[in-house]
């Protein structure tokens, strides 16, 4: 079985001792001393910071040792199967990452004059081509930080647009499925729309039925992911845009499962009018344990006059790539500068070494691999594939252990824990909240047949143990970093320590800090 | 040529691990898994991308690409406005490169993700630190997008309908929280400047501010690189009307200017960015965030926040993430906030970048900027026809030049020193802020040598002395 490092690594504060230091800076020259004198004595006393920040002292070595112990207590794609579903992390191409450390562009500030930049803005600009000939849409605008900032960029943009018509206030309402990912509904709401929620059919699909119901002329849009969360391709989806247009709404692509359909369909011709792309999900850019990443959006004509300042734009006569500012009836900016270059220029990197052939390959591998889980989790015992069964899924498949948790106890949490002990990430669990005790699961293509083998045995043991004794599974993990926490008194009130600083003044977590 | 190998990233591509699959599925092609993709919607051509190419292809193409860039390595720089140059230890790009941290997810198993968890809570714990305050998220995307989210936030706060911001605002900032608010119909006012320092105009603050006003925002060090000092009477000025007090810091000058908690501010944003983090042509950056420990306030700010707890048994600390149930994926439509994906490795960076320093690391660099930057000052203030700064207030960091009585647009000088004299002056904002002339904003860190520093008057003196 697998065993994660265990560390019992200190808080950082713990750490160090007084006068250490990891790092020093040059020396102003003397002269230049006597010239300027003591800058900060001329500071107001209003404005003097009067307190050193509490912050530890510590040599190079101390620090390098326990941000590498830190990293040893983590789990990351390079160190093993990461099935999160919707999420779609796949393996990251090593030369992504060397050629994003290039001084070439780490070193470049987003200020320069456009002269000095036209490698960057070529690749910025390019990518963009691509992928709008990849999503089928007319512009792209690469300036969202991640996919559910490109949300609320394309919220913006349908209000924009409708309010252009002298809609605005009129159109109020945004459609969103039961089983759509939280950014959705949030990210509608934070451009000002009400959420209206349309449910699922027995096929785990939109049920036009009741999306036709909640339609009027208050619709400013629909909201929808396909293949959408459950793995499914809306069949529909022409007649869903029908419906929407018609009722004069605008349709929005939500691309975390974009991966899927590279090369065979694309949301544009779907009918989608906005559509955002996470770059660190579909495109080999590793997802740094939170972000960077990026949401690039594209758009069919009409919405985009109303893209964020500025587009990369190039001139033909001058041969010369260059920031347009002029787009009168932009929204503005949702973040400063361009976007996440460091992100983008990998996603660059990814495509050259895919090509068209290479993307539409990984749509279909990883269709492959998710319908062979499909087949060989479907015989474990306890597990359960809701809605349309013997229809394909896409790139991920959502189980319920429904079965399993009314027979044994054992809940998707628990066997979420459990396959931690044996060296695999967890599926993405109790999403879409239409499936009862969900696993989602994703392979993705770069995952060998091999590893699918192992992770489907370690499931089915997993099930084994559920019938067998089922405490073993509900109190994992054991060879993780740490065994199960308190998820409940991390955000009691009384409990809560959101900081070192928080923790000391309040001292919550008295039993335990001794042991830091 | 038919194809030989699988795809060094996509490993079952083989023709046997392909049709084993395939078989025991009980398909006959890849194409049937599809059949259910209506044939009207399929893309019946390919992609129009070019030929895949081999890594060492790619590695040549790409690098022929960046190598037309000019970069900050390959001339003096002094543009700053928001994205700083800075030194990033060799250390920290290190452990960067760390592929546990790099290639992870966001920690939604804590028990195998307890060294991002734990990173970020250090993360958290050192912006309060440096900010004085009690909570931080655990980063928001930019210091832009961090403050459309605080001005949001404090309209959850108190339900009002106005917001106040310095009339000398970073102008992407201030398009940035128009955008945020827009759906709130807001409405922002604009503070006005006192001329001969830059700082606020404390009474026309006063006029502004009433009890419509959600929140009063200011920069500080400001988008000009003067430091607000009256930082107690705006303080005082927002409470009275009981509005919220949100300062935006740059957080290099925080081992010497007074920290945002200490003059009673309740949101502490501000740019990580110069923290670790390379320049990158403007991203990824790093939004801060933190906030009183005020229990109102802690469950109405946006974003990712980790917490420090124990194991269900109670015999070990860990870290987990917590108050999950204001977040998006929980929340949904009543969520604080729609942000998933965020900036954590760059706060990671920072939280190295921050343990190298330590206190008196952070000091010296302040100093150290500060020191340059006057030296800078001083070198530019004495050419004929030039002031710099523009403001008589202290600065740090950055700082106006004034090119007004030479005769000469700014636009023009900075071509000259680019093209004659291979270097890239500061930004010119005379477009920005038409009523300061013509004037631009350099910016010096502890990057910059004197040698750069004197190099830059020299080519500055050649250009005016030019007769055009
Ligand atoms: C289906 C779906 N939509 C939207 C998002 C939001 O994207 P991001 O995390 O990049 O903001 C996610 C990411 O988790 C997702 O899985």
């Amino acid at each position: 079985m697998y065993r994660q490092a265990q560390w019992n690594e200190p808080v950082i504060f713990k750490l160090g001792g007084k006068g250490r230091r990891g790092c020093t800076l040059p020396t102003v020259d003397d002269d230049v001393g006597k010239l300027v004198g003591n800058v900060a004595d001329t500071l107001p006393k209003s404005i003097r910071r009067s307190q050193r920040p509490r912050l530890p002292e510590l040599s190079e070595v101390e620090v390098v040792r326990h941000f590498t112990r830190l990293s040893q207590m983590n789990y990351g794609v390079d160190s093993g199967f990461y099935p999160l579903g919707s999420c779609t992390m796949k393996y990251n191409p090593k030369i992504n990452d060397l050629l994003a450390g290039a001084t070439g562009l780490s070193e470049l500030h987003p200020d320069q004059s456009e002269e000095t930049v036209q490698g960057i803005l070529e690749i910025l600009y390019t990518l963009s081509q691509w992928l709008a000939e990849i999503t089928g849409t007319d512009e792209v605008c690469l300036q969202p930080s991640a996919g559910a900032h490109g949300e609320l960029l394309g919220a913006l943009l349908m209000r924009a647009c409708h309010k252009r018509n002298g809609d605005s206030d009129k159109r109020t309402e945004l459609i969103v499925p039961d089983s759509a990912h939280g950014t959705n509904p949030a990210s509608g709401t934070m451009a000002g729309f009400k959420i209206v929620v349309v449910p699922s059919n027995s096929n785990g699909t939109v049920d036009l039925k009741a999306l036709k119901a909640a339609v009027s002329e208050k619709t400013a849009g629909l909201m929808l992911t396909n293949p959408n969360t459950l793995g499914i391709f809306e069949e529909d989806i022409a007649e869903i845009a029908d419906i929407i247009h018609e009722a004069g709404g605008l349709l929005y692509y939500d691309g975390a499962n974009l991966n899927a359909i590279m090369g065979k369909t694309r949301p544009g011709d779907m009918g989608y009018d906005v559509v955002h792309i996470n770059i660190h999900k579909t495109f080999g850019t590793p997802h740094g344990g939170g972000g960077p990443g990026a949401g690039p959006i594209g758009v069919c004509k009409e919405l985009a006059k109303f893209l964020p300042v500025p587009q990369i734009a190039y001139d033909t006569k001058r041969k010369r790539y260059h920031l347009d500012y002029n787009r009168p009836e932009s929204v503005g900016k949702v973040r400063g500068f361009y976007g996440s270059v460091a992100v983008l220029l990998r996603a660059f990197a990814y495509i050259l070494s895919m090509g068209a052939e290479g993307l539409e390959e990984a749509a279909e591998i990883s269709v492959l691999n998710a319908n062979y889980l499909v087949k060989k989790l479907s015989e474990i015992r306890g597990f359960e594939l809701p809605y349309a069964k013997g229809r394909p899924r896409k790139h991920e498949c959502v189980f319920s252990v429904k079965p399993m948790s009314k027979e044994t106890g054992v809940r998707a949490a628990d066997v979420a824990k459990r396959l931690l002990d044996y060296g695999l990430h967890s599926p993405t669990t109790y999403f879409p909240l239409v499936v009862e005790e969900a696993l989602m699961i994703e392979p993705t293509e770069s995952i060998e047949k091999e590893e699918l083998d192992r992770f489907v045995e370690a499931l089915r043991q997993i099930s084994d143990e559920a019938y067998s004794d089922p405490n073993l599974v509900k109190n994992a993990p054991y060879n993780a970093a740490i065994t199960r926490l308190d998820e409940v008194k991390a955000s009691h009130p009384k409990t809560m320590a959101l900081s070192w600083r928080m923790h000391q003044n309040r001292n919550v977590i008295k039993a335990a800090a001794s042991k830091v | 040529m038919p194809k030989t190998h699988a795809h060094p990233y996509i490993p079952n591509t083989t023709p046997e691990t392909k049709r084993g699959m395939m078989q025991q599925i009980g398909i006959k092609a890849i194409d049937e898994l599809y059949s259910d993709v209506p044939q009207k919607l399929r893309l019946k051509r390919k992609l129009n991308l070019p030929k895949a190419m081999s890594e060492q292809e790619v590695k040549k193409h790409v690098e022929a690409l960046l190598s037309k860039n000019t970069s900050t390595r390959d001339m003096p720089t002094f543009l700053g406005a928001g994205c700083w140059p800075h030194y990033v230890p060799a250390a920290v790009d290190n452990i960067m490169q760390r592929s546990e941290l790099l290639t992870s997810y966001t920690p939604y198993q804590p028990e195998i993700s307890q060294g991002m968890l734990q990173a970020l809570f250090e993360y958290q714990s050192m912006i309060c630190e440096l900010t004085a305050m009690d909570a931080a998220n655990s980063s928001m995307y930019d210091w832009a997008s961090a403050l459309g989210e605080a001005v949001r936030m404090a309209v959850r706060v108190n339900n009002r309908t106005e917001a106040i911001v310095p009339k000398l605002i970073h102008p992407e900032r201030l398009a940035t929280l128009q955008t945020y608010v827009e759906p709130l119909k807001m409405h922002i006012r604009k503070a006005e400047y006192n001329r001969e320092t830059g700082l606020i105009n404390i009474e026309n603050l006063k006029q502004l501010v009433s009890n419509k006003t959600a929140a009063v925002y200011i920069e500080n060090p400001s988008y000009l690189g003067f430091i607000e000092s009256q930082v107690n009477e705006i303080a005082e000025i927002t409470h009275d009307r009981r509005a919220l007090f949100i300062v935006g810091v740059d957080p290099t000058s925080l081992g010497i200017l007074k920290p945002p908690g200490d003059y009673d501010a309740d949101i502490a944003i501000g740019e990580g960015q110069p923290l670790g983090n390379h320049l990158n042509y403007g991203g990824p950056l790093l939004g801060l965030f933190a906030c009183k420990g005020e229990t109102e306030l802690i469950r109405q700010m946006p974003g990712r926040v980790i917490g420090m707890t124990t194991t269900l048994k109670g015999d070990k600390t860990g870290f987990c993430m917590a108050l999950q149930t204001r977040e998006q994926h929980i929340r949904r439509e009543r969520a604080t906030s729609n942000i998933c994906t965020n900036e954590a490795l760059c706060a990671v960076a920072s939280t190295v970048y921050l343990a190298l320093l330590g206190p008196d690391g952070l000091r010296e660099l302040g100093e150290t900027i500060m020191t340059r930057s006057q030296y800078a000052m001083h070198k530019l203030n004495q050419m004929a026809g030039v002031k710099a700064p523009l403001f008589s207030s202290a600065h740090f960091k950055e700082f106006t030049v004034n090119f007004d009585k030479t005769g000469k647009k700014v636009h023009t000088i900075h071509e000259a020193l680019l093209k004659q004299h291979k270097i890239h002056g500061g930004k010119d904002i005379s477009k920005e802020f038409p009523e300061l002339g013509q004037t631009s904003l350099y910016c010096i860190t502890e990057t910059h040598s004197r040698n750069e520093i004197d190099r830059l008057a020299k080519s500055l003196k050649a250009v005016l002395g030019r007769k055009r």
